[in-house]
């Protein structure tokens, strides 16, 4: 067999990784040195021709591409796998999410996935169980009042006790900060506020039962539900509700898999390389998902953009556009007034060197044939 | 135990240029240093790298069009 590592590598310069690996796999192995070098040579031709060339407004293509396949776009918000409570933005609000990077998205989950053997059946509902964040009302099987010796009983469930590993002591100190100016006593699942003091206001024992309802006695923080589903052969934890920073902090937890679909979580724990992937991989799924077609090169393009800055800036008039150097070009996306009064107050100067400003007034624009211009030798 | 963000599927490795190898990117693409993307010195992916604000870092990206990539950016000041 002969061995063409060295003809290979030698266009490592020339050709991207993954059309040398797909040459190495499909030619056969007799062949010689040779033709290996013809085949090579033509690819570079041909790979030459399909670079896109100076010039060309790929922004503007890319837009097109996203854009079309867009208005196809259902408007739908899915439920997950059957489970009313979980819900899925998709299409296209998710589409202007991502794109529009807002901080606060209509429905922040995780995946996450597990190192084994926390990942088999019979652990994934336990872990399940004591991430998600507990109040304190859930817990409650009744809360009875007695009016006339001042006392608020509650009653615990105690198979959601078991389930989720609380102790009633640790409940009672977690209710302590909330339940001032009250006695707590407590027993086997059940704990009993009296009044200190004399006071004939039952009112303050209402007020505590609602307020005790919502204190938090456990989990991790934000994960409103929890749904342990089937991925391929290991079983895995969906969440609503994001805290990437705390999950990647728990040992049962794949460090390397889990993922947030929260740009800015991202951004703050795993950097902004990480946040270009996010933004590509959620769009193609978005995309995917609908039955549609976009060239994943129009996507990497738009990520690119909003990644360039170091920080994540979503194509609105505060993200990407507002750092565009054209004071005309700004004028032009949104909120013209705005933009055209605080140049004139700080005297911007407007080197129309893109494109919307030249089509203003009427210039050519440096675009394809356009953006070269001619040297001439004089005498 | 202390979090390993380059261990993340999502996190491409990160490694400094030398200054040898910056003068010599600058020079074949006809840069300057400004040109180029940035990074925050506060990202926690080069925390560990002992960077400063002006250094370049390369970052191996692995693309599902081209295999592998590499991206420049320019470290600065948060």
């Amino acid at each position: 067999m002969a061995d063409h590592t060295k003809v290979l590598n030698s266009y490592k310069k020339k050709l991207p990784p993954s059309i040398l690996e797909e040459i190495k796999d499909l030619f056969p192995s007799a062949g010689t040195d040779k033709k290996l070098t013809t085949v090579l040579d033509s690819t570079v031709q041909s790979y030459e021709d399909a670079k896109i060339n100076p010039g060309e407004c790929v922004g503007l293509v890319s837009a097109e591409s996203i854009g079309e396949p867009g208005t196809q776009m259902t408007l739908n918000t899915f439920h997950l796998a059957g489970v009313a409570e979980v819900q899925v933005t998709t299409g296209l609000p998710r589409i202007i999410e991502l794109f529009d990077a807002q901080k606060t998205i209509k429905t922040p989950m995780m995946e996450i996935y597990l190192k084994s053997p926390h990942n088999k059946l019979e652990n994934i509902g336990k872990f399940a169980a004591r991430i998600k964040e507990k109040v304190f009302g859930e817990l409650v099987q009744e809360f009875s009042l007695n009016i006339f010796e001042q006392t608020l009983t509650v009653n615990l469930s105690k198979e959601l006790l078991d389930n989720f590993g609380l102790a009633v002591k640790e409940l009672v100190k977690s209710l302590k900060t909330k339940a001032k100016g009250f006695n707590i006593e407590f027993e086997e699942n059940k704990i009993i506020f009296s009044q200190k003091g004399k006071t004939e206001e039952i009112k303050d024992l209402y007020n505590l039962k609602e307020k005790i309802k919502a204190v938090k006695v456990g989990g991790i923080k934000g994960l409103k539900q929890v749904l342990p589903v089937k991925r391929g052969e290991e079983y895995i934890v969906l969440t609503a509700g994001t805290n990437l920073k705390d999950v990647l902090a728990l040992d049962e937890v794949d460090t390397t898999k889990t993922v947030s679909n929260d740009l800015y979580e991202t951004f703050a724990v795993l950097g902004i390389e990480a946040t270009r992937q996010l933004i590509i991989d959620e769009v193609y799924k978005v995309i995917e998902s609908q039955g549609l077609n976009v060239n994943i090169r129009h996507i990497m393009l738009v990520a690119d953009i909003m990644c360039a800055n170091g920080q994540v800036k979503g194509i609105t008039r505060y993200g990407v556009v507002s750092e565009k150097a054209s004071v005309l070009a700004r004028a032009s996306f949104e909120t013209p007034i705005k933009h055209l009064i605080n140049a004139a107050l700080e005297g911007e100067i407007d080197n129309l060197s893109s494109v919307v400003e030249n089509v203003m007034i009427n210039q050519p624009v440096p675009l394809g044939t356009g953006l070269p211009g001619l040297v001439t030798k004089m005498k | 135990m202390t979090l390993n963000v380059l261990q993340h599927q999502f996190v491409p490795k990160h490694s400094k240029v030398s200054d040898s190898d910056k003068e010599k990117l600058f020079a074949t693409h006809t840069i300057e240093s400004k040109h180029l993307p940035k990074i925050l010195i506060t990202d926690p992916a080069i925390s560990s790298l002992g960077i400063k604000a002006g250094d370049v870092i390369k970052i191996e990206r692995t693309s599902r069009t081209a295999g592998t990539t590499e991206y420049y950016r320019l470290v600065v000041e948060g």
